[in-house]
């Protein structure tokens, strides 16, 4: 199996046609060719952190600013950033739109992901932070367009789950 | 030196920045001066008021961003000095009030606390193209002006004592301060 480079064009369009203009990440297999989308892409602010945490604070601050900002994310990354996602987008009513690559989950061959996908669902339903699952190429800049759209008007976390059917060919 | 008197010394330039605050002393001593809408105080989520800096800063390349933030928040989040570094917006002040001491939630000393760390060689060896440090009222305020006027990503590390107010609570609730903070930008930068 290897990384779509059609479908992350297609998800990276998506991202575009969202109007977003600014992007904070971390680096990971599946979002290898989004990021080099972005990185290569002269409207496109990338901010690439050291922890996913930290992408919470610059996602805040983007949003403070009026700058339409989405966060680009494994689920192992958003598990490490809950206390930003809890006591700061939370806390304060801050908007989040996550795009989360769902390892761990059906078809996967690493044993190293699979804690993490068990139990993404569970601590999103925990954290009451509304997420779809993006699997089709052909409805996935839809979806972004709404998580977007739903996290600036409910002032609160939205989590779009891209998939292996996704993210593979 | 007290960070309070820092603050108080610092406090008639802050009036067209965009300032965030780590949680509980930083934060209060500055509302005590009063509170202007262009302050946001982050009063938990430790270590990210850096961060949120980086993300102003990022977004408002013509406003000045000041982050006043702490030993025990910055030690938190070390990473994000490295981010800070990597993208060095030129319109940051990173200061960051070393007391030793986790003041704020029990008063346990911090890893800065006999010396052995020393947070503006780290922010040196992550890469901040100007750091300063600092330990008495004097060279602080040079330091400050220095870097409200250059146009160069600023880490000032100010040594300060262990102590911080004897009160808490400001008088509005904590999404109130994001909403005005955010309007505030967008009245004085023509953000949406």
């Amino acid at each position: 199996m290897t990384v779509s480079r059609n479908n992350s064009k297609i998800v990276y369009q998506g991202i575009k046609d969202a109007g977003i203009r600014s992007i904070s990440a971390l680096p990971e297999t599946w979002l290898v060719y989004l990021l080099q989308l972005a990185s290569s892409d002269p409207e496109m602010t990338l901010i690439e952190v050291a922890k996913e945490e930290e992408a919470i604070g610059i996602a805040a601050g983007a949003y403070f600013a009026g700058e339409k900002h989405i966060l680009l994310m494994q689920n192992h990354g958003f598990l490490a950033a809950i206390n930003g996602i809890v006591s700061l987008a939370q806390l304060y009513k801050i908007p989040l739109c996550m795009l989360i690559a769902l390892r761990g989950h059906w078809g996967e061959p690493y044993p190293w992901h699979t804690r993490g996908g068990i139990v993404t669902e569970e601590v999103l339903r925990a954290l009451q932070i509304p997420f779809e699952y993006a699997r089709d190429p052909a409805k996935v800049g839809k979806q972004i367009r709404e998580a977007y759209t739903f996290a600036q008007s409910s002032l609160w976390p939205v989590a779009l789950l891209l998939t292996r059917d996704l993210m593979e060919d | 030196m007290l960070r309070s008197k820092c603050i108080e010394a610092i406090y008639p330039e802050l009036h067209d920045k965009l300032v965030v605050t780590n949680m509980g002393a930083c934060a209060q001593e500055l509302y005590d001066l009063g509170h202007r809408d262009n302050f946001f105080y982050l009063q938990h989520a430790m270590g990210l008021a850096s961060s949120i800096g980086l993300g102003l800063a990022q977004s408002l390349p013509h406003a000045k961003v000041v982050v006043l933030d702490g030993d025990g928040s910055v030690l938190m989040n070390l990473g994000a000095l490295a981010t800070l570094a990597r993208y060095r917006p030129a319109n940051l002040v990173h200061i960051i009030f070393d007391n030793g001491s986790l003041l704020s939630t029990g008063g346990f000393p911090s890893h800065t606390a006999d010396g052995a760390t020393d947070l503006a060689t780290i922010a040196r060896g992550a890469g901040v193209p100007h750091v300063e440090s600092v330990s008495n009222a004097y060279d602080f305020m040079e330091a400050a002006a220095d870097a409200f006027e250059r146009h160069a990503l600023s880490v000032i590390v100010a040594k300060v004592e262990a102590v911080g107010p004897d009160h808490y609570g400001m008088h509005f609730q904590l999404p109130e301060n994001a909403f005005l903070f955010k309007r505030w930008i967008a009245e004085h930068f023509g953000a949406a």
